[in-house]
């Protein structure tokens, strides 16, 4: 057999790698300001205060760690379904060192107090700048593989995936719009938002939610519909409900982002609006975890020697908690007793921790042996070890969350007999300490989980060797 | 008739497409070609394709690679 073509894999192995990686760095900076918050001492420097580290943290989990797991499975997915090696090579290289370089310019600007102030947008515009560059260059490549597929169709992972990167194109480029500062004639990295008031607001909020709608979800989405069939070895519970699936959340997610802003000088109706289309997606988010979880069913058995498969279902349960829990929220009556509190955070921990973390950890335990030449990880036992650190931190996170947010809610709307407020609102800081500390171990122990994982990667790779799997030769060839 | 109008009517035909959508995917004809989409992860690591049933039978996957 005359020698053939294989995979990109090089690309895939360095932005799983990656993730782990900023795995650490991003959660490692998450315990050091839920430190921050038990022990205000701990803001040593403006560079390493809490306003400062906060937004470092969520771009680090969310596009760091998050960002390198979907480049990582998405490149892996669509040359392995689509029988095709990546699209352009080289510009598949340059979104890997560019997003690397994107993650350590904003690792140095947000300390040092460069930021546009817009929620998970914080990066100034030569960064932005950097990132659509990233971004067409990714949606070039990933979109040239599906055009050079050898198989007729596109697997339904890869129109998440592709939903994902058209969505977060267009998001990026319309919430990152900003007019620079001239300083005395000089250009410099300061900006202002090209919108303003209310407009602002709402702008920021539909980037907001679609951020999770897509980046978070949609992504993870293409992930599970790849990684939970072939860790199950069985094919999707439904294919037809993933395609209903996958049209339900691209027609409601784009209206929900005003229940950020219930409340607020956003028109009435708009709050209505982003409410009901909130709790619609109720509808599409358990259709797609009953068919990730229904994928298993006749298989269950798997699911008791198998940590991998164990972090899948683990992570579908939370994203099918948070996706109860949100429309919930964004009830408006709820949002007056959720919203500013704790409840906020844990919520999106649950989101953020139980279901992309858990699932990107699942998968990118399925591709770590099979990029470096190795039948299974050096270890299944820390695997499992992992496991269960990880969902006790995440149990212990959202629980203290939700007691403190509930209590913080019911103690900033009590009033007296006369009126005026019961408790100042130090009071309720005060009492929240306990909750902070439970926090604040929870996410100590996720981490933990992550620098196992990262042990056990680097023993898997110590002593393999970077493999390429070769590209499936068409029918006609055997 | 104002924008608003156009809104409303927008919105209803983007739900009637969407009513749409979910007839065509559960409708009988497509569901060969789903069974075949969802095999693609699975039969991607041997070069044979497990589930296609025996006889000289060529899937819509095999017929686009030997085009």
């Amino acid at each position: 057999m005359q020698s053939q073509a294989t995979y990109n894999y090089k690309v895939v192995r360095q932005f799983a790698v990656m993730t782990v990686i900023w795995g650490i760095v991003g959660m490692l900076v998450g315990v050091i300001i839920a430190a921050q918050l038990v022990w205000p001492e701990l803001n040593v420097h403006e560079f390493l205060s809490y306003g400062r580290l906060r937004p470092l943290h969520t771009n680090a989990v969310i596009f760091a760690f998050g960002g390198c797991a979907l480049f990582a499975t998405s490149y892996y997915c669509v040359q392995r379904t689509s029988h095709a090696p990546l699209f352009a090579p080289g510009l598949a290289a340059f979104t890997f060192w560019g997003w690397q370089v994107v993650i350590v310019l904003a690792a140095l600007s947000l300390p040092l107090g460069f930021t546009q102030a817009k929620e998970y947008a914080e990066l100034e515009w030569p960064i932005d700048i950097l990132i659509t560059l990233v971004w067409v260059s990714y949606a070039v490549v990933f979109f040239g593989t599906i055009v050079k597929r050898t198989v007729s169709h596109i697997y339904v992972a890869n129109w998440f995936f592709g939903g994902f990167i058209l969505t977060v194109a267009v998001l990026h480029l319309v919430n990152s719009a900003a007019i620079p500062v001239f300083s005395a004639g000089v250009l410099t990295p300061k900006s202002y938002s090209a919108y303003a008031g209310v407009q602002d607001a709402m702008i920021q909020w539909w980037y907001g939610h679609n951020a999770v709608g897509f980046f978070l979800t949609a992504g993870f989405l293409g992930m599970m519909y790849y990684f939970v069939p072939k860790q199950a070895g069985r094919p999707v519970y439904s294919y037809r409900l993933s395609v209903v699936h996958f049209w339900a959340l691209i027609f409601t997610y784009m209206w929900a982002g005003p229940h950020h802003l219930h409340y607020t000088a956003l028109p009435d109706w708009t709050q209505s609006v982003g409410m009901i289309f909130s709790l619609i997606l109720l509808a599409p988010s358990w259709g797609g975890m009953i068919n990730g979880i229904m994928t298993l069913s006749g298989a269950w058995h798997k699911l008791r020697d198998d940590p991998i498969l164990k972090f899948m279902i683990t992570s579908l349960s939370f994203y099918g908690m948070s996706t109860f829990e949100g429309p919930m929220m964004s009830i408006k009556t709820v949002n007056a007793l959720s919203h500013y509190t704790d409840w906020t955070v844990g919520h999106v921990h649950s989101g953020a921790l139980g279901w992309v973390a858990m699932i990107s950890i699942g998968s990118i335990y399925y591709l770590l042996p099979r990029l470096f030449g190795k039948p299974e990880m050096h270890s299944k036992k820390l695997i499992e070890a992992h496991f269960w650190i990880a969902t006790i931190g995440v149990v212990l996170y959202i629980a203290s969350m939700w007691i403190a947010g509930v209590m913080q809610g019911l103690m900033w709307r009590a009033t007296n007999v006369d009126g005026t407020l019961t408790y100042s609102f130090v009071e309720s800081v005060k009492a929240t300490y306990p909750f902070w500390t439970i926090r604040l171990l929870g996410g100590l122990l996720f981490l933990s989980g992550m620098v196992i994982m990262a042990y056990n990667m680097f023993l898997t790779m110590a002593g393999g060797k970077a493999v390429d799997a070769p590209v499936l030769a068409p029918a006609g060839a055997h | 008739m104002d924008i608003n109008d156009l809104r409303s009517i927008f919105t209803v035909l983007a739900f009637i497409a969407f009513i749409g959508i979910v007839w065509w995917a559960y409708s009988d004809r497509r569901k060969a070609t789903y069974d075949e989409a969802a095999m693609l992860p699975l039969d991607d690591d041997s070069p044979f394709v497990p589930m296609v049933p025996s006889g000289p039978q060529v899937t819509k996957n095999q017929e686009r690679k030997s085009s």
